[in-house]
């Protein structure tokens, strides 16, 4: 593996400055948009003829191509960063409404009225009750996002060398150094890896209550069999 | 609107519509290249989804399959191939493939799980045999969410055909590509807009397969 770390000077960055770069590029939209999906999904929530509408709208802007998004917004932001990250933004907010609306919405009634009979207030109900509850379908969707927001940055090579480590794959092309495109999706794919072994252990540590299988993390909370058990260990939580 | 402009130029210049460079013979391309890929991600996602959700086994090699699979950057396996293989279908065809079959077999596996167990064990007991009760019972009631993993395969697939023009294909990507080297904005914008415009194309195509194929019964009771 001779020099298999070394990134030609034209990159502008080390092994490591990449890698940051890539992060930074494809963790900040994700965060963006899991920010702006809260409220948003808490809306769909609270008025149900909204959130058919909504779905529709991400349906339609999650079947934008992520290229054309790109160049589109060289018209605005020319070829940058920022270009690379509102489209990541936007598909990770697409991602992660539903899968607020249906955590939010997989909390049992009978634990909302408890909640509310041991006076709660909107707010304190919604941070304390529904959110802890709706954490394991917000953690799936979010691996989704920031997985697919990791292998999009490199596609921003494309505009002008915004894609992070993916432009190592324009250098191994112009080079003719197959060993950098490896080192690409080797090191994007770890990456990747990484972050949704993360993710899984955010979940674990908020959600003390589930059991510690992989059987319920992956669920969409459509089934219902697993549910009543946490929410019922939650409003142990609550009582206390 | 300035990106307007551009695609009203893109479109009224004839050149863009015959040719070795027109946008029927690229779209055809593009068509080619998704049609096949997704059929080849089918031809592997679906049977493996039915059964697997038919027995309910392997549900977590499953999942691990799939997040192994999506880490994977498309892009990147895309140049990766044509660095090692040389020009051709097969490097294109490659990460096509590898993006589109985990939605296919998740949401197979996912849909055939959903399946309510009950008319299932009824089908049993009348003595359908097996192959009948997936085809006849289970396929029919999960066929809404079967049809949302091909479609957001489909879509992506569509979608990521555009880097084909990278490694020096056909397909809508060209314009894109050619564009950018050219400093042709024009080009570029038109490109991005007949692939969304495929892209929503796709969507639409599955709303009426959905509409044709799903049973009235099970659409009144989803």
């Amino acid at each position: 593996m001779n020099g298999f770390f070394d990134i030609p000077s034209d990159l502008q960055h080390s092994y490591l400055g990449l890698i940051g770069l890539h992060l930074k590029e494809a963790l900040l939209p994700v965060l963006a948009g899991l920010l702006i999906a809260l409220p948003l999904g808490q809306l769909c929530v609270r008025f149900r003829w909204l959130y058919p509408p909504v779905l529709g709208v991400t349906t339609v802007v999650y079947a934008i191509p992520s290229l054309a998004f790109f160049v589109v917004l060289i018209d605005y932001t020319g070829q940058s960063e920022i270009t690379v990250m509102i489209p990541l933004a936007l598909y990770s907010l697409v991602l992660l409404v539903p899968a607020i609306v249906d955590g939010v919405r997989s909390v049992p009634q009978e634990t909302l009225a408890a909640a509310t009979a041991m006076g709660f207030g909107p707010v304190r109900r919604y941070v304390q009750v529904q959110l802890p509850i709706a954490v394991p379908a917000i953690i799936a969707g979010l691996r989704v996002a920031t997985v697919s927001s990791i292998s999009l940055v490199s596609v921003g090579t494309l505009i002008g060398n915004q894609g992070a480590l993916g432009n190592l794959l324009a250098d191994a092309m112009f080079y003719h150094r197959p060993a950098l495109a490896v080192n690409s999706v080797v090191t994007t794919a770890v990456l990747a890896i990484l972050m949704d072994a993360a993710l899984v252990l955010v979940r674990v540590l908020l959600t003390p209550w589930m059991p510690r299988g992989t059987r319920s993390a992956r669920r969409a909370p459509r089934d219902d069999s697993a549910r009543p058990e946490p929410a019922a260990l939650a409003l142990k939580d609550a009582v206390r | 609107m300035n990106v307007l402009h551009f695609i009203n130029a893109f479109f009224s210049d004839s050149a863009h519509w015959h040719g070795y460079d027109g946008i029927p013979r690229r779209l055809l391309e593009h068509i080619q290249y998704s049609l096949m890929a997704l059929g080849i991600a089918a031809a592997i996602g679906l049977p493996v989804g039915l059964l697997t959700g038919h027995t309910g086994r392997g549900g977590n090699a499953l999942a691990f399959l799939a997040t192994a699979a999506r880490a994977l950057p498309s892009f990147g396996l895309l140049v990766l191939m044509f660095v090692l293989l040389g020009l051709g279908l097969l490097p294109v065809m490659i990460p096509l493939v590898v993006l589109a079959v985990p939605p296919i077999l998740v949401t197979t596996y996912e849909a055939m799980r959903s399946v309510d167990p009950s008319p299932v064990d009824a089908a049993r007991g009348l003595g359908m045999h097996e192959a009948k009760i997936l085809f006849q019972v289970e396929v029919p009631v999960a066929l809404p969410l079967i049809l949302s993993g091909l479609r957001s395969a489909a879509i992506q697939i569509v979608s990521t055909a555009t880097i084909a023009a990278y490694v020096s294909l056909g397909g809508l990507g060209r314009y894109i590509v050619d564009g950018l080297y050219q400093r042709n904005y024009e080009k570029v914008v038109g490109g991005a807009t007949l692939v969304a415009v495929m892209a929503l194309v796709t969507l639409g195509l599955f709303w009426t397969v959905n509409r044709v194929a799903v049973s009235p019964g099970v659409r009144r009771s989803g």
